[in-house]
């Protein structure tokens, strides 16, 4: 007894599985994201601090505002550069970044990040 | 080949593994080489690997059905079977099949010898030990989910399962705990439970003296592997961060056949994924093969049918046995004294004479 | 032949490992007496045309292994990588978890590493590794591979006739690696270069010739049962009246020669005597055979060719006398190789048909294409349909526990059938713990060869942990009885019991049965068929 039919078909259940991505993604686009910036934010040229840094690691930065707000009541974030910033994701942040779909969005989605920001925080109004 | 030396030498061979792309990336800055070519070479290896050596196995036939009946058979209709250990066709074998792969029933049986000697007599216990099942099924099952939510960076758009995955693998919302800083992005159980799992299963192998004894660096090897793959994919998260995004568009353009190596994505990565290339490299040849071999286990994968349902051996040869010809020949005078018929039949008295 | 220690001494074993010791590769094997068993003599292998038969002593240095033995071995090694898929699996998957190593009784017993199960499947392994894959070839002892030397043919050998072939261990291998199929390979691999016991070979060579293992030739085989034909006369008033070779009967009955030749199984043989005896007015029609008259099969300790010879000569003989089916007697490794190898090996029988109980007329569909059924499921049978008229109370004085041999727990699944047939005829039944039965089951530490005189030590290691267990129900319950449906457990469980649990005494299945059997026309019954007074008789047995 040999099985080799079921031998074979297991093999290619078993490696169609670990070559998914290859034969999902033939499929699709994948274009890569493209936040933008909106003008406001393309006019002040820095943000709290270096792209590099925000890109990677925003969010730490903002879990850290939320502890010492919340819980220590550090209202104000001295960055690199020396300026001082209101440490507010609704004032401060999104006062440049007020484009949800066209910023945020594009890199979460992207990455299937779920950021439970805008479980309290009210995103602001998109200009249609 | 003491315990000693296979640490040493196991952990000698994943700390050049994790050199090599800190060097090769870090100084040298070959991205395309640890980019592009070696995940492709790595890819090609496991996937044909993995083919070779199950064909392979295949190549050899099952010459006999020799499953291990774990319960009682399949018999008169007042006496209850164990339709699943000891299964009498392809149904049972399949629910044998799923509950083995599925729960690791055969280890689950697991046991531990307490043996004692009290006042000159043997004592002998058998004791529950359910803990290299549970790290194994741990272990196994986080490293499942774990390579099921990398499909975010494997996929676009982003399948809704891995979504579903994230969700209830960060249930926990450890994110929340009361430090400054820490905890975001959310915490993941498996990555938690995998390191625990794998660092017990290395433990095992040095502190119990007779997994010690038979461990051999084949077998150190891949679990310092896995570490460190586990290690720098939670070093990576939580706090030596690399652009993910990029790391996506890297991944995505190896899978779309069109590769981009995008600039700015931290050595850490590299070491990252050098070490999983090396994972899935060394995988076919080695006793991870596990993976596949469990389905071809002959005394799992067979029906306890022999005696209703006859089994071929393809190589089935003749043989030359005694026969009762040569028998009766031998013994004919004997057995017609005792009274025992014969077919050929007593040598007559002339006969007899003659001789 | 080696003193056997006293059980205290043998009870002090470690199972613990230093911590720094040096690995296990470096090590060579000690051949220790009371642990070995004496090398196949010429004669036995000669008889059956076994390659390289030669004089040898394992414990002498040179073991005079044919110039080429490690091409012939090599070769023979990729030969049944080849042809046994269950080898290729087992050398490539092993991942070394350990879960078998505390589940074997010869570990259990001696402490010694190697009779861990993954060792002894390692010590083959490592010489695969260093010929067969890129790891073994490239690091070598690195990479788990070992050079296969005269040193480590000897550890093979030396640790491949310390398994029984028991299987427990693959009831826990999370892959089901079955160190029994390690074990039956290997031993083909030392076949090949002539490496034989002595305690296999002969009966190998007995077997082919006589039709059993200790060579009985057909009339004094013949006077043997006559004797049993007396014995059952003076204790039950009624001469049974079996027949042998006869043509035209409808089944044939086989059953190991051990049934016949040694105390206790020959009461199991009068008790084959009395059911057939009993059952014949009822319709049954069965003969013996001198010529097809050993069921247990050691040639399957030899190769599986050997094994496929003997076994031959059941169909052959079948075929010859014209009957309908096969009825085989309380034997272990006799029933995996009929459960799991006869059909393959020498069927189709289709010269046979399905059996049917005449008695009851039942019809046994899962032995309708090997056509052979276990003797116990055929009393089942007829004790479910009341066809037997049993006592059970004339085995009051026994309280009896149920010893389930490694091969029918593990090889068969035959775990009910025994047991109804048992509560059927006693009255005082009581099990094990449930991890040293059924499936579970520990060997008796004697099997696939390994009955020998000269390795006393080594079998009374092995069997300590199912005398470890009878001990238990032996001192709980008063057991002093120890039941089973294997010639070899008869065989050896009277010196195994005598060593750790002494005042405990072992049947076959069936010798209780007959005596709980009311046979029609018998006169009172006072004694058992060992002479022993039965319960209430004792005062007339004064008389």
């Amino acid at each position: 007894m040999y099985d080799g039919g079921k031998i074979i078909v297991g093999l290619i259940i078993g490696i169609g599985l670990f070559l998914s991505p290859f034969i999902y993604n033939a499929g699709t686009a994948a274009k890569p994201p493209d936040p933008q910036l909106t003008k406001k934010a393309k006019e002040a040229k820095v943000c709290v601090a270096p792209k590099a840094y925000m890109r990677e690691s925003h969010f730490k930065m903002l879990d850290e505002w939320r502890h010492t707000v919340v819980r220590d009541g550090e209202r104000y974030y001295k960055a690199a550069d020396g300026k001082i910033y209101y440490k507010s994701l609704q004032v401060t942040c999104l006062d440049c970044h007020s484009d949800k779909t066209k910023f945020c969005d594009q890199c979460h989605n992207y990455l299937s990040v779920n950021p439970y920001c805008w479980d309290c925080h009210i995103a602001p109004e998109e200009k249609k | 080949m003491n315990f000693v030396l296979s640490l040493v030498f196991s952990s000698l061979a994943v700390l050049v593994v994790v050199l090599i792309p800190w060097i090769g990336v870090g100084a040298l800055n070959l991205k395309i080489l640890f980019g592009v070519v070696i995940p492709y070479a790595a890819l090609a290896t496991f996937i044909v690997g993995i083919i070779v050596r199950v064909l392979d196995w295949g190549r050899s036939p099952v010459p006999y059905r020799i499953p291990t009946t774990a319960g009682q058979m399949w018999s008169f209709p007042w006496i209850k079977s164990n339709p699943i250990d000891n299964p009498k066709g392809t149904g049972g074998v399949v629910v044998r099949m799923l509950f083995e792969v599925l729960t690791f029933r055969s280890l689950f049986r697991n046991t531990r010898l307490e043996y004692s000697k009290v006042d000159g007599v043997p004592r002998i216990n058998y004791e529950w030990e359910k803990w290299l099942w549970l790290a194994a099924l741990l272990f196994h099952y986080s490293f499942l989910v774990i390579f099921l939510r990398h499909f975010r960076f494997f996929m676009e758009p982003v399948p809704g399962f891995v979504t579903l995955l994230e969700s209830l693998d960060g249930f926990l919302q450890m994110g929340a705990a009361p430090f400054n800083g820490f905890g975001l992005p959310g915490v993941y159980l498996t990555d938690m439970l995998l390191m625990a799992a794998v660092t017990w299963l290395l433990l095992r192998r040095i502190l119990y003296s007779q997994i010690r004894y038979l461990s051999l660096p084949a077998d150190y090897f891949p679990l310092l592997l896995i570490l460190s793959l586990g290690t720098t994919g939670i070093l990576m998260r939580y706090l030596l961060r690399v652009d993910i995004t990029k790391v996506k568009e890297l991944v995505i353009g190896i899978f779309k056949f069109s590769p981009v190596v995008p600039d700015g994505i931290g050595v850490i990565f590299y070491i990252h994924l050098f070490i999983l290339c090396v994972l899935i490299t060394y995988f076919p040849f080695s006793k991870l093969m596990h993976f596949a071999g469990i389905f071809l286990s002959p005394t799992r994968n067979l029906s306890n049918n022999n005696r209703f349902v006859r089994h071929v051996n393809p190589w089935n040869y003749p043989v030359k046995f005694h026969t009762y010809e040569e028998y009766e020949d031998e013994f004919r005078d004997a057995m017609i004294e005792v009274g025992l018929p014969v077919d050929k039949g007593a040598k007559t008295a002339e006969e007899g004479e003659k001789e | 032949m080696a003193d056997t220690p006293k059980a205290t001494e043998v009870a002090t074993i470690d199972h613990y490992r230093p911590l720094f010791e040096q690995g296990w590769m470096n090590k060579k094997a000690e051949i220790k007496p009371g642990i070995y068993c004496y090398g196949a003599k010429p004669k036995n292998t000669n008889a059956v045309g076994m390659p390289f038969p030669k004089d040898w002593n394992p414990t002498e240095d040179d073991w005079h292994l044919p110039e080429n033995w490690k091409s012939i071995f090599k070769e023979g090694l990729k030969d049944r990588l080849d042809k046994f898929r269950s080898l290729k699996i087992f050398m490539d998957i092993c991942v070394r978890c350990g879960a078998c190593a505390d589940k074997c009784h010869f570990f259990i017993g001696s402490g010694d590493p190697k009779n861990m199960p993954v060792m002894r499947a390692e010590l083959l392994r490592s010489i695969y590794r260093k010929e067969h894959t890129i790891g073994g070839k490239l690091l070598g002892k690195f990479g788990g591979g070992r050079e296969l030397t005269e040193d480590a043919l000897k550890e093979m050998w030396y640790y491949f006739y310390q398994c029984t072939e028991c299987r427990r261990c693959s009831l826990f291998c999370p892959y089901g690696i079955d160190t029994a199929e390690v074990t039956i390979l290997g031993r083909e691999l030392t076949n090949l270069i002539g490496l034989n016991i002595d305690w296999i070979a002969g009966p190998v060579a007995n077997c082919n010739r006589t039709g059993n293992h200790l060579g009985i030739q057909p009339h004094a085989y013949v006077g043997m049962i006559d004797f049993f034909v007396d014995e059952i006369e003076d204790v039950t008033g009624v001469r049974v009246e079996p027949d042998f070779n006869r043509k035209g009967a409808e089944i044939l009955f086989v059953t190991p020669s051990g049934d016949v030749f040694a105390d206790p199984g020959t009461y199991t043989a009068m008790g084959y005597l009395m059911l057939f005896h009993y059952l014949k007015d009822m319709g049954l029609d069965i003969t013996w055979s001198t010529y097809a008259s050993e069921g247990g099969n050691f040639g399957f300790f030899t190769s599986h060719e050997m094994a496929k010879r003997l076994n031959a000569k059941m169909y052959h003989e079948a075929k010859r006398l014209g009957v309908k089916y096969i009825i085989g007697g309380e034997c272990g490794h006799m029933w995996r190789v009929l459960n799991q190898y006869m059909d393959t090996w020498n069927g189709p029988a289709d010269f046979l048909e399905a059996p049917v109980s005449p008695i009851t007329g039942t019809v046994f569909e899962n032995a309708k294409t090997t056509k052979m059924i276990h003797l116990v499921e055929f009393t089942a049978d007829l004790i479910k349909h009341n066809k037997l008229k049993l006592d059970p109370s004339r085995n009051d004085n026994l309280k009896v526990t149920f010893h389930d041999s490694c091969n029918t727990a593990r090889g068969m699944g035959f775990l009910e059938e025994p047991r109804y047939v048992l509560k059927s005829v006693c009255n005082n039944f009581y099990e094990m713990p449930p991890e040293t039965i059924r499936e579970q089951t520990f060997c008796c530490g004697s099997g696939s060869g390994l009955n020998a005189g000269e390795d006393m030590e080594l079998r009374m290691r092995g069997g300590l942990p199912r005398a470890n267990a009878v001990k238990y129900v032996h001192e709980k319950h008063g057991v002093n009885m120890l039941a089973c449906i294997c010639a070899i457990d008869r065989a050896v469980f009277p010196e195994l019991m005598d060593y750790w649990v002494p005042g405990m005494d072992v049947t076959g299945l069936h010798e209780m049965v007959a005596n709980a059997l009311v046979l029609d026309g018998e006169k009172k019954r006072t004694t058992n068929l060992r002479g022993e007074p039965l319960p209430g008789m004792e005062e007339e047995e004064d008389v």
